[in-house]
């Protein structure tokens, strides 16, 4: 086996746009089970939108990227009040089910071929990225050093993304401790005290709905960066890594998303490379390359299971911050 | 499944088969020798390629437009004089091929459904890919008959789906936990199926009543193994719907691990079409499949009204800890509903099966959403509500594809169950209480 390469495309991860993209996402969703304690499980539709209305906006009306960008945002924020208003009266688990089940009608409207011209259907759209890459400022060339060695394109993509990263990080973090940050907690802990206290709690609830879709929207954008957007991609499993990503990393913590898609990432690239590898060199005698390409999906899967159970605030997260106790 | 070949008389049908079975042959003796002048796109570009004649009785097709489309990759190509077309994709991938029937000479069909081909390279980079042409017109069937049709379809799918549905509400109804890992006993009972039918030559009378047994017994396994001692952690009910979300997904893939991503069939999947009286045209295996549901569900209606453990599945639904202070065996009772969900479940994804047809490694999720839109249509945690539930979606899903085209067909329940919420979010037969 080749440690070498093994360990190198391993290392490449931490500064994927993938990565990055999960992260921002995530933050989405710690805005909204980790502080808000809404259980959304539609990121995946949030992270569409941005990434079709960033796609669609530069192929279909010729706007420019950052207008794209704003576009794929207000989409998100449309999207959350579509989203919320039947839903964030009713309990937690209803919220849930709405959420999954109007992300898969945002996926199949995409994956549709009614509107094959504008959306792609199942084949995505690609192609839209020369009016990102003109803004490059960036001279051309290869930069950086060992698994990190990017043309100018590629690095552009990478810093506008760690940069919207920054952004929603410290966006996130003032807005938590502000005065409004602290309603958000008190409906997360208690709903009703903070209603007693003559704050409009389905309000509190939307603005957290619509402030985590734009994050996830974003995260979109940055997913769409690299190649194309490809409906296939905003399945309820990306929803589901991004679950696992969040409460690896810690629920209501401002790193803990980009802790948790730095290890998400990691592992699941060491185990994509080291499981075909160590099954094409006999070490698996009783699975073929194909099933050990599988095996990390499972092991995602019990991941998720073990950390709700033993570790449910995360690597970072206080126990007595848990958000778990939803009516 | 009901449009085109049904209407067509059996001999007719069986001139067309050896049409195209002759035909096949045909193009496939003149593609050994290397296409000469086929209509090229993008073949100096890319160094995989897919290529193809197109013939009817031995007479090439000109001006066909196939269309290659996949991977984030399209291209068009007509036909030339000679019927000969040829592709170049960037990518070894599978690729979608599609032949556009409307470019065909009147009087000429491709044979039922298969004018779109998934086309996969196999180990040089050249592939050939024929389509299976023969005569006929494509057919119109009256407006009426075709909501008759997909009706009765409809209630097929629809009491299938109640059969998935009812162990998900129960269990749901008793415990509070929306279980995301119920549809994988959907899947288990139709790979279990496929397992002891196929793989051990089984006959299916024996094959079927084992698989149902053995989802069930998985059903037990995990409420002993997992559900009840997470219960007596204590942890809450989102944390245990995260943790069946974890188990889905972790199913999920252990089936792919096992089966593969494509798609298997369990055995007599194509029977004959038997028509009953006017539009209605029914196979062996729907009338079949429809008697079941009917009989497994009456049953269950049966046992919950009538029996005492039905009578204390109700009692714990409505309050648990006044249900185990009467003296009723909690556990006990939560056991036996995963047990009986579970075959329910593994059931309906035998049948379904047989009504798609296929087993995939991710056809219970595909189901999951509509047992939830089924499930909170009808009232959460009420096994009559699921049935309700389920019956509307199913006819739904298929009576909106007489409008909607078929990639949508999951669309109108998704979108009917949040229009519900808005307006009586306890569902059809659901108690306002339950909402809280």
């Amino acid at each position: 086996m080749d440690w070498g390469f093994i360990f190198s495309n391993t290392a490449s991860w931490l500064l994927a746009p993938e990565t990055i993209a999960y992260a921002i996402a995530t933050v989405g969703l710690a805005v909204h089970f980790g502080y808000g304690g809404l259980l959304n499980f539609g990121q995946a539709g949030f992270m569409a939108l941005g990434a079709y209305g960033y796609a669609i906006s530069i192929l279909t009306f010729h706007l420019p990227w950052w207008a794209g960008i704003l576009v794929g945002m207000a989409a998100a924020v449309v999207f959350a009040f579509i989203l919320g208003l039947p839903t964030l009266r009713l309990r937690a688990d209803y919220l849930a089910i709405v959420t999954i089940a109007a992300a898969e009608v945002v996926r199949l409207l995409f994956n549709s071929t009614i509107w094959e011209s504008v959306t792609g259907s199942a084949n995505g759209l690609g192609g839209y990225h020369e009016s990102f890459d003109a803004a490059n400022p960036i001279p051309p060339g290869t930069y950086g050093f060992g698994p990190f060695q990017f043309n100018a394109n590629d690095w552009w993509m990478r810093i506008f993304g760690l940069a919207v990263l920054a952004v929603a990080l410290v966006v996130v973090w003032l807005l938590m401790r502000s005065p409004w940050g602290r309603v958000v907690k008190g409906v997360r802990e208690d709903e009703d005290a903070v209603r007693a206290l003559g704050k409009n709690v389905f309000s509190v609830k939307m603005q957290v709905l619509v402030l985590g879709g734009v994050l996830g929207s974003l995260g979109g954008v940055v997913l769409a960066l690299p190649s194309a957007v490809v409906p296939g991609v905003y399945l309820p499993s990306l929803t589901f890594f991004l679950w696992t990503i969040l409460l690896l990393g810690g629920a209501a913590t401002i790193m803990g998303p980009v802790l948790g898609s730095l290890t998400f990432w990691l592992i699941m690239a060491f185990l994509s490379v080291l499981l075909p590898a160590m099954s094409s060199a006999g070490l698996l005698p009783f699975m073929t390359t194909v099933q050990a390409g599988i095996v990390r999906f499972i092991i995602v899967g019990a991941a998720l299971m073990l950390i709700v159970v033993f570790r449910p605030q995360g690597f970072l997260g206080n126990k007595k911050e848990l958000t778990f106790n939803a009516r | 499944m009901v449009a085109a070949g049904q209407v067509r008389s059996r001999s007719r049908r069986f001139v067309v088969l050896l049409l195209g079975v002759l035909l096949a042959v045909l193009t496939l003796s003149t593609l050994m020798a290397p296409p000469a002048h086929a209509d090229d796109v993008n073949t100096t570009k890319y160094s995989y390629i897919f290529s193809g004649n197109v013939k009817y009785n031995n007479k090439p097709l000109a001006g066909v437009d196939i269309t290659v489309s996949g991977n984030g990759y399209k291209a068009k190509v007509k036909t030339d004089e000679k019927g000969q077309w040829s592709v170049g994709v960037p990518k070894k991938k599978t690729y979608t091929i599609t032949l556009d029937e409307s470019t065909l000479p009147k009087g000429v069909i491709v044979t039922k459904g298969a004018n779109e081909i998934q086309a996969k390279f196999g180990f040089t980079d050249e592939k050939s890919v024929n389509f299976f042409l023969g005569k006929g017109e494509r057919q119109v069937v009256s407006f009426t008959d075709q909501l008759i049709g997909r009706a009765i379809s409809g209630l097929n799918f629809g009491l299938m789906l109640a059969l998935a549905s009812i162990g998900l509400s129960l269990i749901y109804g008793t415990t509070g936990l929306a279980n995301f890992a119920h549809a994988e006993f959907v899947t288990f009972g139709a790979v279990m199926t496929f397992a002891f039918s196929v793989l051990l030559s089984f006959p299916l009378w024996l094959a079927v009543p084992l698989a149902i047994v053995l989802s069930g017994a998985l059903g037990w396994i995990l409420d002993i193994g997992l559900w009840k001692p997470l219960r007596k952690r204590g942890l809450s009910i989102v944390q245990l719907m995260i943790v069946s979300i974890g188990l889905s997904l972790g199913l999920r893939y252990v089936f792919q691990y096992f089966i593969g991503g494509g798609t298997l069939q369990l055995p007599d999947t194509g029977s004959t079409k038997i028509t009953l009286f006017g539009p209605v045209v029914l196979s062996r295996t729907d009338i079949i499949s429809m008697s079941i549901s009917i009989v497994v569900l009456v049953a269950v209606a049966y046992w919950i009204l009538r029996t005492r453990t039905g009578k204390a599945t109700r009692a714990i639904s409505d309050n648990p800890a006044l249900a185990a202070a009467s003296g009723i065996d909690v556990d006990r009772v939560i056991c036996l509903l995963w047990i009986l969900g579970a075959a329910l479940a593994g059931l309906s994804g035998i049948l379904w099966a047989y009504f798609r047809p296929g087993i995939k490694w991710d056809m219970g999720w595909q189901l999951l959403l509509l047992i939830f839109a089924a499930v909170v249509l009808g009232g959460l945690g009420t096994a009559f509500g699921a049935l309700v539930g389920s019956l509307v979606v199913g006819l739904l899903v298929e009576i909106s594809t007489l409008w909607l085209p078929s990639d949508l067909k999951y669309v109108a329940p998704l979108t009917i169950l949040i229009v519900v919420l808005l307006f009586r979010p306890q569902g059809i037969l659901g108690r306002k209480e339950r909402i809280g």
